[in-house]
């Protein structure tokens, strides 16, 4: 009984696809846009999206020199020379272990927290959710000085965890309310029924609620890894030894040299992509109803 | 934990229900306590470091300068830095510019992916991917299309459009430009996805008794798909203004601030002189004053905008 009631409440149903294929004959005159009226503006931008990322590719792919406009003969030089000589192999490693420690710690925080937001009244709450309304205004950028002395402070200078915390506390406010809105989802009943059959809380959440979270856990947590790939400042200021340091800050390495070496640019740059258009591609369809859900709704 | 177990056994009688899910009271705090210390640690414990240092003269590398200040450094802001107001004025620029080209075309291209049409999904992925590139690497791939030599614009140039030899980067006339348009590249996707989630929500209904009455499309768009968005816009621009203020990443690495500091934002001024010039007290001084400005024009947006008033 739970489970049917389950799917029929999902707390991010997949509604991305288009409605079950009506006839042809049923399509309402309001959904009777001329084809050319969406391929042509569509076409355009594409052009404009995809240009970039054929430069980059082309770039990558190309002999130093050349200057065709088709990556022919493909050579791999260029990666090579950058994830050996320019330490992208390390820059790699380190990104993805602070990608991964970031998700899980924002994942189980703000789920945590989360929780307690859906679930419960108590005291503190609303000065609670002030305080996370409010922290999105305050700039991770402007607080770097007063970080970097907390950090110095916990001699976390130079190690990956100054970062992890750092981007994981700037990812907290936001994944919190987001999971809170799709706890709030899920009917209570649900739970108070596991209840009654002998769980007690915490079985209850995690047979109950937490397969009900998935869609809504999976674009948190790919968020929070998307974001703290990307991110650059924090690197940048609390990680000065090279064998420390994150893709973003190797690209900018590469970036301000003297004479900037811009194939390997470009092969650094599709190394740092790879993993997010990976993650970008798995999450697209729940990206969409995961902000209906709990963003823009709130 | 014992109460819950015990109403295991099969005949509960009904009252035990309400005692199982009687909430233990120390439990909500338990369960916030990670995520309230982290903030506390590491955001509210700087913020109130950064008003402290604001009123010191505080720099590492004169230290015989240290010391109390009072608003010596907000005096300085307001009456003998320029450097502070040529790169609030082009913080307010980038951001106004940004904002409202973002929204543009992400509506426009929101409206346009809603459609059902062949190839909607592959359509969406390719639009939406921008998205998830970083601040960085888009500056990469756009150093590359600017680049005089071997990029696109070598061969625009080739086509008698713009000249050789000048990089758009490096050309104080076209130097806004090109920022701008790479900053857009990375951001249209952010407002499409978050009003293409928003449409989602529009009762077709409304659209279907619109037609009835014989209104256009435009009109359809005016009165009812508007005015649905009206507060997923708000809030969207909202949350995209205060990002595109604080966001350093894409200038510092594209343009550095210049040439000539003509693309200097005012967080990336105060991160050269807290980072450069070591002069940390200026810098939080700074800081606060970005701080307070921001605060105050996003309440004044709010208010004007009339958020929330009316749907709720």
């Amino acid at each position: 009984m739970i489970t049917e009631e389950a799917t029929e409440t999902a707390p991010a149903p997949v509604r991305d696809e288009p409605e079950p294929p009506r006839p042809a004959k049923r399509r309402r005159s309001w959904d009777e846009v001329p084809r050319r009226h969406i391929y042509l503006p569509l076409s355009i931008y594409l052009v404009f999206t995809l240009i970039p990322f054929y430069w980059i590719l082309l770039f990558a792919l190309r002999p130093a020199g050349s200057t065709s406009l088709v990556p022919w003969p493909i050579t791999f030089d260029h990666f090579e020379k950058v994830w050996t000589e320019r330490a992208f192999g390390t820059y790699f490693e380190n990104s993805v272990y602070v990608g991964l420690a970031t998700l899980v710690m924002t994942t189980l925080v703000a789920l945590a927290g989360g929780y307690a937001l859906a679930r419960f009244d108590f005291k503190v709450k609303n000065a609670f959710m002030l305080a996370l309304l409010c922290s999105q205004f305050v700039p991770g950028a402007l607080l770097l000085v007063p970080l970097f002395e907390i950090f110095a402070e916990l001699k976390m200078i130079n190690s990956l965890g100054s970062v992890i915390i750092a981007e994981t506390v700037f990812q907290l406010p936001l994944s919190m309310i987001l999971i809170s809105n799709f706890i709030k989802n899920v009917p209570y009943s649900l739970e108070e029924a596991a209840w009654v059959d002998g769980c007690n809380r915490m079985t209850a959440f995690r047979i109950v609620v937490l397969p009900l979270l998935r869609p809504g856990l999976i674009a948190v947590g790919s968020f929070a890894f998307v974001h703290s790939w990307n991110h650059f400042l924090f690197a940048l200021m609390f990680l000065n030894n090279q064998d420390k340091q994150t893709i973003p800050v190797g690209l900018n390495t590469l970036m301000s040299a003297d004479s900037v070496d811009l194939g390997a640019l470009a092969a650094g740059g599709i190394i740092a992509a790879v993993p997010v258009v990976i993650v970008f591609a798995f999450i697209q369809k729940w990206l969409i109803t995961g902000f209906s859900a709990g963003a823009v709704k709130g | 934990m014992a109460q819950a177990a015990a109403v295991a056994k099969p005949p509960a009688p009904p009252r035990r229900r309400r005692r199982a899910s009687a909430t233990p009271r120390r439990l909500p705090y338990l369960l916030i306590a990670p995520a309230a210390l982290l903030m506390l640690g590491f955001i509210a414990y700087p913020v109130i470091s950064v008003f402290y240092y604001s009123l010191q003269n505080y720099n590492p590398t004169k230290p015989w300068r240290n010391g109390y200040a009072g608003f010596d450094n907000f005096v300085q802001i307001f009456t003998k830095d320029p450097q502070f107001w040529d790169t609030l004025t082009f913080s307010a620029k980038w951001v106004f510019v940004e904002v409202g080209l973002q929204l543009l075309f992400g509506l426009a291209l929101a409206l346009i992916v809603n459609q059902t049409f062949v190839g909607r999904a592959v359509g969406r992925a390719l639009v939406f991917s921008p998205w998830a590139v970083s601040g960085v690497l888009t500056s990469a791939i756009w150093v590359l299309l600017y680049n005089s030599q071997t990029g696109v614009t070598r061969y625009l140039a080739d086509m008698g459009i713009g000249s050789y030899g000048t990089s758009w980067l490096s050309d104080t006339s076209t130097v806004f430009s090109a920022a701008v348009v790479a900053d857009l590249w990375r951001g249209v996707p952010f407002f499409a996805i978050l009003i293409l989630a928003d449409l989602q929500s529009v009762s077709k209904d409304l659209y279907e008794a619109a037609e009835v009455d014989g209104a256009s499309r435009i009109k359809q768009f005016w009165h009812i798909t508007l005015p649905h968005l009206k507060d997923a816009i708000i809030l969207s621009t909202l949350l995209r203004a205060v990002w595109e203020f604080n966001n350093v990443d894409l200038l510092y690495t594209l343009t550095g601030g210049g040439p000539a500091g003509e693309t200097t934002t005012l967080p990336l001024y105060i991160a050269n002189t807290s980072v450069d010039a070591h002069n940390f007290g200026y810098a939080s001084a700074l800081t606060t004053v970005a701080f307070v400005i921001l605060l105050f024009c996003s309440m004044v947006y709010l208010r004007l905008s009339k958020f929330g008033g009316g749907s709720k």
